[in-house]
């Protein structure tokens, strides 16, 4: 469990990063917290030539307010996620998120942008952002663009980041007093999602207003339940209508089999999740 | 937790004493095997094969030997003439089929994870990089899997030159042994018969440090260091595989970081770092990473097991039969025949059955070899019997309490010959019980579950119970010779009076977790009237403890510490004859207490310090008396210990997604008179998590290729303290009237008696929606699909 050699080189600069990425001239990674890429890297399964770390680079890390919008630093860690006070007000979903998210070790080390850039479809992180319409910046030899969560998601561990960029911030509309649950279904505590369900949602009175739902581990990229979230707009929030919705939770979804669950199974828990996600976020 | 302190007032044993070697082990400050270094030493990696069953047509290792900072490669091919056929002990039947066992494959491979080539290099990296660069050419040849299918005709082999892929069969029948009746007749003729067939899926010991190897051949012996539970049989074992005389090596067994019988082995690694060091004339280390222990070390468990039971009407059994198939995987290892063997005693367990057949057929398959794994043999039998209980009692529709107890030994029966031939010297299985139920709240659970179940809750409640028993302290030497297993079961013991008064005390149940330095300074502290800090036990290393038989099997306390034990007391009558002699009385006359001789009824006395002292100086012993206190004794117990307990264990059932949550789980152990409360406490909780990760969570799973595909520990689910409920632990104590201690063992009661009390309780907690049978681990997949109908 020794990974191949490589060169190492650490800006302090987003824009030393870019041009570090740009000279780069073999195969180079991105290392940020390290904690899903150190592993490739041990089992060898990949031997970059040259590891950029972006862990120097300040102006990569911590959340800040931008008008009605949150800005977050691609290296903000998970831990610094899950205490950050404009996150917890704002956009608590991504917080509870974060807390499934392994264990103490590896939320200090693992990067809030690093489990998008990975774009593990089990990874708790994708379907959040999905559903809370982030937009992902990248920054690259170009200058900067944008691009919405509903494209940055391309396929298994695939983004819409170059070769040549890298994802500096995520942006995030501001979600001020709405409800928010993430149901995170796996078999032991420390372990990934088997499915995952993240719900958010503003009630008026009894009623629910407006609801965001992103499913985790159901295709290759995360999924927006747009039938779900038309489905509980306007209606009381009882279980027997929060249970029909959730029935909708299947639109758009293309789930596989693995040791601890196949697809009839994922289906069914994508529905029952749904349920008691939705159920948690109104009754908040 | 009741403490049992008071009751020992005064004296070491019996307190709940902070372990000694905790500060140096938690704090990770002491000499782990792989972080020894010495000079001019070099690494060792391991070339695996990827594929469960080929022929090697050729390994070019041009390529490899040409790169930087290596040393030499070495195959299979190198070393054939040297590598000899690792060692199993345990030849179960006369005619047992076993194949030639290579450290280093050489021109076949039988379970993907053998080691097929090495790289020794300068540094670790740089051998890692030169595996990479060696090319093999393998054709593969067809993979046997499954058990049943390879018992089948016209199977594919595993070893096509031993013409089958059945190794042996063990057979022993009441009848034919008249210990009881025959379990046919019992079945024929019953007014019940429970039948089931169960599977202990395969399990992976999972030791948090991984296996290392130290070799240093430069000295007049080849020292080793290894992370082993087995110095003493490794010594023995290397020197008989290898050819090298035992007398020129030397094992030493450091701090080791567990081994749940994981290490209990002479392994391919061991040997291929012997026989590289001294070829190259200079110390080699290998250290395993995780995925290659997963591939490499040895499995647990796997085993088919089929049962039926026959009873009356009123709960009393009246006979079982058990049939079995074990999966042996690709070669037998040091005990690998024998762990399904040593269940063959277990399966009636507390209960008096009056007619028993057991037979088990022993299978090789392309997989790791099985092996010990904490309990080995018992835990597989205590489940079968247990599910056989509680599924019983749902047939009669009674409280498997009271089926339990209808059948089990009453405490006034004991000493008790159970049906498979095991004399059973003590237990309280109504007094443990009683206690259980009690801390339990079983009768208001069961009202609970009754309410659940009437309003039809989504979430359900089940309780599971589980009274076992187990053999522990092996083993009584005859007993092991009568199953024709290669060595004995005693243990060996030292104590040393230095002239200070200061102790060493020599074990040779080497520890690697238990605890065994805190223990034994305990029983020496009072036995000798020293100090608990005036002791300091010595083990691991065949130079200082040059005799043992290691720990494993529970067997520490009830048969290591007996001879430390024996040892004391010789000392302490060879320091009567010199304090007789010092004080002017007849031997007769001197009484020995709290570490001082005295002259019966005076106050005038010695202590064992002042007379250290004197042997020491030697200047006015009696005649005939050699200048020494030092004493040694070996120990062979006269029969088992049989600890027991009962476990109750409460799950939630979310019947809409299959998840299980542990609510409370109740375990009164008995484990005989306790030293150290603590320490106890440790084993038991430790234990119920090994359990019950058999039970909800560890499976090793290989693909139909022979690829594992739990190889890692994101897959092999080893559950955490997030994942486990507070446990509530009793005891009660019934000291064990097999050796002077009057203990029994703690090392695998947790883990035999949890995987049956958490399946009972999750089949409990569903059993009105027609399931009788959850296969383990307990899924939430397979249990909604055991809920909902469909295959497991
Ligand atoms: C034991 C364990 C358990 C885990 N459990 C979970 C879990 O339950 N749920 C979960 O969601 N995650 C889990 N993770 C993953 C964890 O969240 C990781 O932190 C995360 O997936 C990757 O973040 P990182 O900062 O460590 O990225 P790294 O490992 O450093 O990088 C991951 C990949 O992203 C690329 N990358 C990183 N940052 C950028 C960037 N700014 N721009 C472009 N590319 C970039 C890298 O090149 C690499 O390919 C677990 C990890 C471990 C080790």
């Amino acid at each position: 469990m020794i990974p191949a050699a490589f060169d190492y080189e650490a800006p302090s600069t987003i824009d030393e990063a870019v041009r570090a990425l740009a000279e780069a001239d073999d195969e180079v990674k991105i290392l940020a917290g390290g904690q899903s890429l150190l592993p490739v890297l041990r089992m060898r399964l990949a031997a970059p030539a040259k590891l950029i770390d972006l862990g120097r680079i300040g102006e990569l890390r911590g959340v800040r307010s931008d008008g009605d919008m949150l800005v977050i630093g691609a290296m903000t860690s998970h831990y610094d996620v899950q205490r950050d006070p404009l996150l917890n007000e704002h956009a608590k979903l991504l917080v509870m998120a974060t807390d499934t998210v392994a264990d103490p070790q590896v939320r200090h080390r693992g990067t809030f942008g690093g489990s998008l850039a990975h774009a593990d479809p089990a990874g708790d992180l994708l379907a959040p952002a999905l559903a809370l319409d982030a937009e992902m910046v990248i920054a690259g030899p170009r200058g900067r663009r944008t691009v919405p969560a509903a494209e940055f998601f391309v396929d298994y561990f695939t983004t819409a980041v170059g070769e040549d960029e890298l994802l500096c911030e995520i942006r995030v509309p501001k979600y001020t007093g709405w409800h928010a649950h993430y149901e995170k279904f796996n078999r032991v505590a420390q372990a990934w999602s088997i499915v995952g369900v993240a719900a958010a949602v503003r009630t008026d009175g009894h009623m629910i207003a407006e609801a965001r739902v992103g499913l985790t581990n159901m295709a290759s990229v995360p999924v927006r339940a747009r039938g779900v979230e038309q489905a509980l707009v306007g209606q009381e929030a009882t279980p027997e209508a929060i249970r029909a919705a959730a029935e909708h939770a299947l639109d758009g979804t293309s789930p596989t089999t693995d040791g601890n669950a196949d697809v009839a199974y994922r289906e069914h828990l994508a529905k029952v999740l749904t349920s008691r996600a939705v159920s948690a976020a109104a009754t908040s | 937790m009741t403490a049992t302190a008071d009751s020992h007032a005064g004296g070491e044993v019996g307190q709940a004493r902070l372990r000694k070697e905790d500060a140096r082990l938690i704090a990770g400050r002491t000499r782990w095997t792989d972080n020894m270094s010495l000079p001019g030493m070099m690494h060792m990696a391991i070339l695996r094969s990827p594929l469960a069953h080929a022929r090697i047509n050729r390994i070019d290792t041009s390529e490899a030997r040409s790169m930087s900072g290596v040393e030499a490669v070495v195959t299979g091919a190198d070393v054939a003439d040297d590598q000899g056929s690792l060692p199993c002990a345990w030849p179960i039947t006369e005619d047992m089929k076993s194949p030639n066992a290579p450290s280093l494959a050489v021109d076949e491979v039988n379970f993907a994870g053998e080691a097929v080539a090495v790289v020794v290099a300068r540094s670790a990296a740089e051998a890692h990089d030169a595996l990479e660069a060696i090319e093999i050419d393998y054709e593969e040849l067809p993979v046997v899997l499954d058990m049943s299918s390879a018992m089948t005709e016209g199977s594919d082999l595993v070893h096509p030159d031993l013409g089958t892929n059945a190794s042996a069969t063990w057979v022993f029948d009441s009848a034919e042994a008249g210990t009881g009746g025959s379990a046919d007749e019992a079945l024929a003729g019953a007014e019940v018969t429970v039948h089931r067939t169960f599977r202990q899926q395969r399990l992976i010991p999972a030791f948090m440090e991984p296996r290392s190897i130290l070799v240093d051949p430069t000295g007049e012996q080849t020292t080793m260091w290894s992370a082993t539970q087995v110095p003493h049989i490794l010594r023995l074992m290397l020197a008989m595989t290898t050819g090298v005389d035992e007398h020129k090596i030397r094992v030493i067994a450091p701090d080791v970081g567990g081994g749940f019988g994981g290490k209990l082995q002479v392994t391919p690694e061991e040997v291929i770092t012997f026989l590289v060091a001294r070829k190259l004339g200079k110390p080699v280390k290998y250290t395993e990473s995780r995925s290659e222990s997963f591939t490499s070390a040895h499995h647990g468990r796997d085993q088919i097991q089929k049962l039926s039971l026959a009873a009356n009407r009123d709960g009393t059994v009246t006979g079982l039969k058990v049939e079995l198939l074990a999966d042996m995987g690709a070669y037998l290892r040091l005990v690998t025949p024998g762990v399904p063997i040593l269940g063959a005693f277990m399966f009636n367990a507390i209960y008096k059955i009056p007619a028993y057949h057991f037979s088990c057929t022993n299978v090789f398959t392309n997989k790791v070899p099985t092996d010990a794994y904490r309990g080995a043999g018992r835990p597989e039998a205590t489940f079968a019997i247990e599910r056989m209980m509680d599924e019983l009692a749902a047939e009669l529709g009674m409280d498997p309490l009271e089926v339990r107890e209808r059948n089990w030994i009453k405490h006034d029966e004991f000493p008790y010959t159970t049906v498979s031939t095991l004399t059973y010297d003590s237990g309280n299985y109504e007094a443990a019980t009683a206690r259980a139920r009690e801390l339990f709240g079983y009768d208001a659970l069961r009202a609970e579950q009754a309410e659940r179940r009437r309003r039809g809750d989504t979430v359900q409640l089940g309780i599971g119970v589980s009274t076992f028993t187990e053999m522990c302290g092996l083993a009584p030497s005859r007993v092991l010779g009568a199953l024709s297993y290669g060595a004995g079961g005693w243990e060996h013991g030292a104590v040393r009076m230095l002239p200070t008064g200061k102790v060493e005390v020599i074990t040779g149940s080497s520890p690697h977790g238990q605890g065994h330095e805190t223990a034994w300074s305990q029983i020496v502290a009072d036995r000798l009237g020293v100090g608990f800090d005036d002791v300091e036990v010595l083990h691991g290393d065949t130079q200082s403890s040059h005799k043992g038989l290691d720990t494993y099997g529970s067997r520490s306390l009830t048969v290591g510490a007996m001879a430390v034990v024996q040892a004391a007391d010789k000392v302490i009558a060879k320091a009567r004859k010199i304090a007789a002699h010092m004080l002017e009385c007849a031997e007769d006359d001197v009484e020995f207490s709290g570490g001082r001789f005295t002259v019966r009824g005076t106050d005038t006395s010695t202590s064992i310090q002042e007379i250290a002292l004197a042997v020491f100086a030697a200047h006015d012993l009696p005649d005939g008396v050699e200048p020494s206190l030092d004493s040694e004794a070996t120990f062979d117990p006269e029969n088992f210990s049989f600890p027991h307990g009962t476990h109750l264990c409460a799950t939630e059932v979310d019947t809409e997604t299959g998840r299980v949550r542990l609510r409370s789980y109740v375990a009164v152990d008995d484990v005989g008179n306790v030293v150290n409360p603590m320490i106890v406490e440790g084993q038991v909780q430790g234990g119920l998590a090994q359990g019950i990760a058999q039970a909800l969570f560890e499976e090793a799973v290989y693909d139909e290729t022979g690829t594992l595909t739990s190889g890692t520990l994101a897959d092999y689910l080893v559950p955490s303290a997030a994942d486990l409920p507070s446990f509530t632990t009793d005891r009660t104590e019934t000291p064990s009237t097999t050796n002077a201690l009057g203990v029994k063992g703690v090392g695998e009661a947790g883990t035999i008696a949890s995987t049956p009390a958490v399946v009972n309780s999750v089949v409990d907690a569903v059993r009105h929606m027609g399931v009788q049978d959850i296969e383990m681990p307990c899924t939430p997949m397979r249990v909604w699909r055991a809920i909902h109908g469909g295959a497991r």
